[in-house]
């Protein structure tokens, strides 16, 4: 004797949030039922298990009939199958694009393709994140990617006109598509400590200020590349370094601005020239994709650590790179300003979103 | 030639993947009306096609119009092989054949596929050009209008009722015709499909001509059913109740104010359909309206006479009316018509059934009880289509056996009737119910067109008990009852319980609130084959009906109620059980005599034990009884009974009345329970299956606190509703494993099966607690050997608790004052009665208490709050939507100069620009009910009937996730191609919603299965009251309003 057969349909959608989140997150059926059983619905409407699991079962199959729509959110807004009114709509919509920034941080910088998807077995058993909800997750990553990646514009509009999104959110996608398609390096172990948001905060910065778009919303080109000219034009800072007299002068008019302000003054002042060269050689270094990649890593290599193991403050450090940029305005012979500018004031940001624990 | 139907194929979009390899599809498109298609051209490699085509025009006979549907395939063209389906849609368009309906069908619709269900949408543009034939040898009938309403459509006016239409057609089902071998389960499916509409078509059309030569313009309370019979063949039938129906011309209320208190009284209590008409029909400012109103004259005690005397009803012409004059000023060439036939008497009528279910006030006189007729036959194959005589003969026999059964009850009327089937194999049980009743001829024969009003006052009886006053003779009484003298008016006699299939009417005067009540019953029978097996259930028929009954009365007695409304005995038979399943909603009617406890008798007292087990039976019935009691807020006046000795109450008895009024709810239980026990309805334990009655009478779990349930349109003591709105089908199959079962444990099966299904409803949906499922309506079936089929669909409802206790003490106030000057009235001349009940009205219709003030003003101001709430919400992602779409449409331009015109066009104006613009999107959001109104909202327009037919199946069932998920899929598609089909014709609601239909079946050896369902209703326009009466000033806040009132969850 069985329940054959079992369901549900309201002329308008009934859609319960909780229920919503555990489908997400990936639960079974039963998994689910116990968790709404602890959380303690049955007292509110006098229900019995049954009725808890009938209820969770017609709702995840909702959702499962939605997810075909979920996965063209623009679509979702005109299909005629589901009548779910619009605020409910983008709520769909938002809680099936968030993610849990532990899997994106495994994700990223990785290419979004079908090999990476095997790994995601290990994703999972790491961050102990449902298998299915990874799974998700990462199409997710992957559909944002494939549609906006060869579109022009600015990509978090794109991102937002194509998927519905929260700018909030619709940010962080662009962080997650900008690191796929650059393919920047965040696994080595000394980027460990980084997270998502320290990322997706530095790829904001990349975005905003080093790609075409930054310059030309209205340019072919998309937001997904950084500007190849201006990535180019970087190597015209090497002056900074190989003009012994620029070094020198810089490094004084920096010491002096800044005597007495930073505790590390003398380490600094010890210092200079290497963090100078390490900053520059970087900037160089970027017309190769490869050094590109690298970008985090040399960050942290040659900039982040020396002074993290000296024992910098934050507040030592943003006074140092604010003294570090503008003093190079007044030296008399550097030509470069605006590339300058460009390259430190991002540079600027990521090394102090980046110097953490 | 008198019709040309236009039609043009826009676009198309999210169409599937036909091409694998290019992941695109070349869309194009066929038209076909009749015999004639035509093509687009193929849209190359799109998945949104534009086609924007021409006008494809086909010239044809009305009479095909009404029969035909317009059929639009959408085909992928390839070169190579043959061109595959995508999918097709069928537009019925007999609403453009209506001259106030729809005057065009435009938007999109989704393309349905019998195998996949549904594959993307199509844009489509239909018109008519009708030209005017005056053939009177004509077949067809367009411009007769169908409701499925089951009362006066909220913007018409009810001239004349005509009576009972009915008609079916019969063929074979090309499900079981030889070629059904060789062709494909798709190809099948869209020959039953189209034949299911075609055969619909025409007898629509064919109950249309019936209505014209009855010299009516309109069928309410349509219902058309259809009989898979088989190999035997396709029955389709439709009953439905003819009628001259007036539209209200002046929709709007300005003109009620002039009515003053009467009119608004009545709108007080109900927001039902029948009573929205009310203050309406009262309205238009015809000047002998008015006159007639303030010039009626108390005329002496009309409705004893007709009860007494059938006949003379029918006969006697009204006194003194003056309706030719008005008839001739409104009447059209067809009332011209009518007044010539001067035959109106009900018993010149073949059958004098009306399927309607709630009526114009005052037409309603009498109820004298359920009557119902059942009848099993043998189906045999229907040899020739074209004569369908012997199913006809079969309904005529019973609807005669209905109308001789409603005479023994002193009636000449069967109200709130209906027709149903069952048929498993061969055998087919044909069933007819409704209740007896006797009318006021004054609505069966043309010539009074005069307002409610008068006719209100002329009765004697008053509204409020009339109808329960017993039609029969006393003396000569049909069946045993004990009869009391009514508790309302103290003159006529009332039974002690009254048992009813339609809406409790909206003037009836009620104590507390009312609650679905339901009987439950399988009775396993042997299988057998041809007649034997006929036989068989035709002696199983009068005991299930009888258990039935008694199942109901006990119910009934437990909830402390006396009176059902909405009854409906469904009896489904398989091949080795019946079931048997009763619904209605329990009331108590302050007319009816307070019923008494139930009391437990054993056989013998043999032993103290025996004893002991009796009398702790009875006490919990007793405390049942009592907690029902509260939980119904069902405390009538005990004082009443002293009073029915002395029809004059003294002045002390009255003020004590007040008195036990306002006692608390602890007292009054405590007064009923020992009143309970004076003439107590005695049950006897004398053998198990008594206790087991008894059992599942205690089992009955009752509602979670805050929620309601009815299966009739309204529910007594609940008025205030808001937007919250929920209409839901739910579906459960139950697989019995056990071949062994007995009657009880089949039975427990089946109620927990029933009781667990509410307990779900309840659950799911909790957030719109307080609410109240309405309409309840449930559908079992026997599928197959051991399964279990279950169907509901109901609205929920949310309404405002504290109003609602509010008003429910107001209405009791009501009650008691009228019962008062119902008392006093023998004293006084009836003119001041009148007068008195007209002074009591004022308190309730302009809320004079300070608390009913802000409580009226709460609803208004809740949703405008939610509106902006919602506007808030959905802002960011509406500008994102704009933003996408960067084609928007041009109709929230044009409206400025609108708004300046009539309020009328204002309001209507508005409702449509909101819903078109609806969050950027093309999606209409369509509101979808049972019932024939949406609280807080008028109808402006009746746009047409939707009546459809789908066939769903799979042969990939464990790949699309089981049977759950197919029926979950395709109930979602059935309610988006009705909403579609509605927001094409400019709706943007279903009112009387139905799905008459689920028949499931499925083979999972073969992963197979399939589905068929039917479903009907009144497209509609509808205006929120809000927007009639504060005109807002930012259209912003309009449009969200409206859209946001879809959210029911």
């Amino acid at each position: 004797m069985s329940m054959e057969l079992d369901v549900f349909v309201g002329n308008t959608t009934i859609m319960d949030e909780e229920v919503y989140q555990l489908w997400l997150d990936g639960y079974t059926v039963s998994d689910a039922v116990k968790i709404r059983m602890e959380g303690g619905v049955l007292s509110e409407c006098e229900a019995t298990s049954e009725v808890l699991l009938s209820d969770t079962m017609d709702q995840f199959r909702t959702f499962q009939m939605c997810e075909r729509l979920l996965q063209s959110p623009t679509k979702l807004a005109n299909q005629l199958l589901f009548q779910i009114p619009p605020q409910r709509q983008a709520m769909l919509i938002e809680r099936y694009y968030e993610f849990d920034s532990v899997f994106a941080r495994e994700v990223l910088g990785k290419k979004l393709s079908k090999g990476t998807k095997k790994d995601l077995d290990d994703i999972s058993s790491k961050t102990g994140i449902a298998l299915k909800s990874c799974r998700r997750q990462f199409d997710n990553f992957k559909r944002v990617f494939k549609v906006v990646e060869e579109l022009r514009g600015p990509l978090v509009e794109n991102i937002q006109h194509h998927f519905l999104l929260s700018d909030a959110l619709a940010r962080d996608y662009a962080a997650i598509v900008f690191f796929a398609n650059s393919r920047f390096e965040t696994g080595k172990r000394k980027l460990q400590y980084l997270s998502f948001q320290d990322f997706a905060f530095c790829a904001g910065q990349l975005i905003s200020y080093w790609t075409v778009g930054a310059v030309d919303s209205m340019m072919e080109d998309m937001d997904v590349e950084l500007e190849k000219e201006f990535l180019h034009d970087l190597k015209d800072l090497k002056v900074l370094i190989n003009d012994k007299d620029m070094l020198d002068q810089h490094k004084s008019l920096v010491c002096g601005q800044l005597k007495g302000k930073i505790k590390v003054f003398n380490e600094m002042e010890a210092n200079f020239k290497n963090l100078s060269r390490a900053l520059v050689n970087i900037a160089s270094k970027l017309t190769h994709t490869k050094d590109v990649r690298d970008l985090f890593i040399d960050l942290v290599e040659k900039f982040i650590e020396p002074c993290r193991s000296e024992r910098w403050t934050v507040g030592d450090l943003r006074l140092f790179l604010t003294h570090y940029i503008s003093c190079a305005h007044t030296l008399d012979t550097f030509r470069h300003q605006i590339i300058w500018d460009r390259y430190m004031s991002v540079i600027k940001s990521c090394i102090l979103k980046m110097y953490h624990d | 030639m008198p019709g040309k139907l236009k039609a043009k194929i826009v676009a198309g979009r999210h169409l599937p993947v036909m091409d694998r390899a290019s992941d695109l599809t070349d869309a194009f498109v066929e038209v076909k009306f009749g015999n004639t298609t035509f093509k687009t051209d193929v849209c190359p490699k799109s998945l949104n096609p534009q086609w924007n085509s021409e006008w494809f025009k086909f010239e044809v006979d009305d009479e095909e119009l009404q029969d035909e549907p317009l059929q639009i395939t959408v085909l992928d063209h390839d070169t190579y092989s043959a061109n595959d389906a995508i999918g097709k849609v069928y537009i019925d368009i007999d609403p453009l054949l209506c001259s106030e309906a729809a005057t065009v069908i435009s938007g999109w619709f989704p393309i349905y596929d019998t195998i996949h269900g549904i594959r993307g949408e199509i844009n489509v543009l239909v018109k008519v050009d009708l030209f005017n034939d005056l053939n009177r040898f004509r077949q067809s009938s367009c411009g007769v209008k169908f409701f499925c309403t089951t009362s006066v459509p909220q913007c018409y006016r009810a001239v004349v009722v005509h009576g009972f239409v009915e008609e079916l057609v019969v063929n074979e089902d090309p499900e079981y015709q030889w070629i059904d071998r060789i062709r494909t389960p798709r190809a099948s499916n869209e020959a039953r499909q189209r034949l299911i509409s075609l055969m619909s078509g025409e007898l629509q059309r064919k109950i249309g001509l019936k209505v014209l030569e009855m010299g009516g313009n309109a069928v309410m309370g349509y219902l058309q059913c259809f009989d898979l019979e088989g190999e035997s063949g396709l029955v389709v039938r439709a009953i439905g109740t003819a009628c001259t129906l007036e539209k209200l011309t002046n929709t709007v209320a300005p003109s009620a104010p002039l009515n003053s208190s009467p009119s608004k009284d009545v709108k007080e209590p109900g927001f039902g359909e029948e009573v929205c008409p009310v203050p309406l029909c009262s309205g238009p400012p015809t000047p002998l309206r008015t006159q007639t109103f303030s010039s009626f004259s108390p005329s002496k005690s009309y409705s004893r006479q007709s009860s007494s005397s059938d006949t003379e009803l029918s006969l006697t012409p009204k006194t003194g009316m003056g309706s030719g004059g008005s008839t001739g000023k409104e009447g059209g060439p067809l009332k011209t018509l009518l007044r010539q036939q001067t035959q109106s008497a009900l018993e010149q009528r073949e059958f004098p059934f009306f399927t309607l279910t709630g009526f114009p006030p005052g037409f309603l006189v009498h109820v004298g009880g359920v009557v119902s007729a059942r009848s099993v036959k043998l189906l045999d194959r229907i040899h020739n289509p074209d004569e369908p005589e012997t199913r006809d003969a079969w309904w005529e026999e019973l609807r005669q056996e209905m109308k001789s059964h409603a005479k023994a009850l002193g009636c000449h009327a069967v109200v709130g009737y209906s027709e149903s089937t069952s048929i498993c194999e061969e055998v087919c049980i044909l069933s007819a119910s409704g209740t007896a009743a006797i009318l006021s001829s004054r609505w069966l024969q043309d010539g009074f067109v005069d307002g409610y009003t008068e006719h209100r006052f002329e009765e004697t009886a008053p509204p409020g008990c009339g109808f329960c006053h017993i039609p029969y003779d006393e003396c000569n009484m049909p069946f045993p009852a004990q009869l009391t003298h009514c508790c309302c008016c103290r003159k006529s006699k009332v039974p002690d319980v009254l048992f009813t299939t339609i809406d409790l009417p909206t003037d009836a005067s009620v104590t507390g609130k009312g609650c679905l009540i339901q009987a439950r019953l399988c009775r396993i029978k042997k299988k057998a084959q041809g007649e034997g097996n006929a036989t068989a259930i035709s002696n199983l028929l009068p005991f299930m009906e009888y258990e039935l009954h008694t199942q109901l009365m006990n119910k009934l007695k437990l909830r402390g109620m006396n009176a059902l409304f909405g009854l409906r005995v469904q009896i489904s038979v398989g091949e080795t059980m019946l079931l048997g399943l009763a619904s209605a909603t329990g009331v108590y009617l302050t007319a009816l005599p307070n019923p008494g406890g139930i009391q437990i008798a054993g056989k013998t007292p043999s032993d103290i034990t025996y004893e002991q087990h009796i009398s702790n039976i009875q006490r919990k019935i007793s405390d049942t009884i009592a907690r029902n009691k509260e939980l119904y807020e069902i405390n009538p006046m005990e004082v009443m009974d002293e009073m029915i000795g002395s029809p004059i109450p003294e002045p002390r008895q009255r003020s004590r009345l007040f008195r036990s009024h306002s006692e608390s709810s602890d007292e009054v239980s405590e007064l009923d329970l020992s009143h309970g026990k004076k003439d107590a309805f005695v049950l006897e334990i004398d053998d198990t299956d008594a206790v087991e009655d008894i059992h599942s009478l205690l089992t009955d779990a009752p509602a979670p606190s805050g929620f309601y349930s009815c299966n009739t349109e309204i529910m007594p003591g609940i008025n205030n509703w808001t937007s919250g709105l929920q209409m839901f089908t739910s579906v459960r199959v139950f697989r019995l494993s056990n071949a062994n079962l007995t009657n009880q444990s089949l039975n427990k099966i089946f109620t927990d099966l029933c009781e667990n299904l509410l307990k779900s409803l309840y659950f799911k949906l909790r957030s719109m607690v307080p609410c109240c499922l309405c309409h309840l309506n449930f559908t079992v079936a026997v599928p197959e050997d051991e399964l279990i089929q279950v169907a509901v669909t109901a609205v929920a409802m949310s309404f405002d608790r504290d109003q609602s206790q509010d008003t429910f003490r107001q209405s009791e106030d009501r009650s008691l004052m009228k019962a008062m000057a119902e008392n006093e009235e023998q004293l006084q001349f009836p003119l001041e009665l009148s007068a008195e009940s007209s002074s009591t009205k004022p308190p309730n219709s302009t809320k004079g208490l300070p608390e009913g003030s802000v409580s009226s003003a709460t609803p208004r101001a809740s949703s405008v709050d939610y509106s902006s709430f919602t506007d808030r919400c959905s802002s960011w992602i509406e500008q994102l939507r704009l933003k996408a779409h960067t084609i928007r449409r041009g109709s929230v331009k044009t409206t400025s100069s609108l708004e300046k015109a009539s309020p009328l066009t204002d309001g209507r104006s508005r409702s449509l620009r909101s819903t078109r613009s609806y969050s950027g999107s093309s999606v209409t959001v369509v509101k979808m009910t049972p019932l024939s109104f949406i609280p807080g909202t008028k109808i402006v327009k009746y746009l047409g009937i939707i009546n459809m037919f789908f066939i769903r199946e799979t042969t990939s069932l464990r790949e699309e996730g089981g049977v759950s998920c197919f029926l979950h899929a395709f109930i979602a598609e059935v309610f988006a191609m009705v909403r579609a089909h509605v927001a094409a014709l400019g709706g943007n609601a279903v009112v009387s919603y139905s799905m008459k239909e689920c028949v499931f079946m499925e083979n999972p050896n073969k992963n197979q299965a399939q589905c068929l369902i039917n479903v009907s209703g009144d497209a509609v326009v509808f205006i929120r009251d809000s927007e009639l009466e504060t005109t807002p000033q930012q259209p912003q806040s309009a449009s969200t309003h409206t859209s946001s009132s879809g959210d029911g969850t």
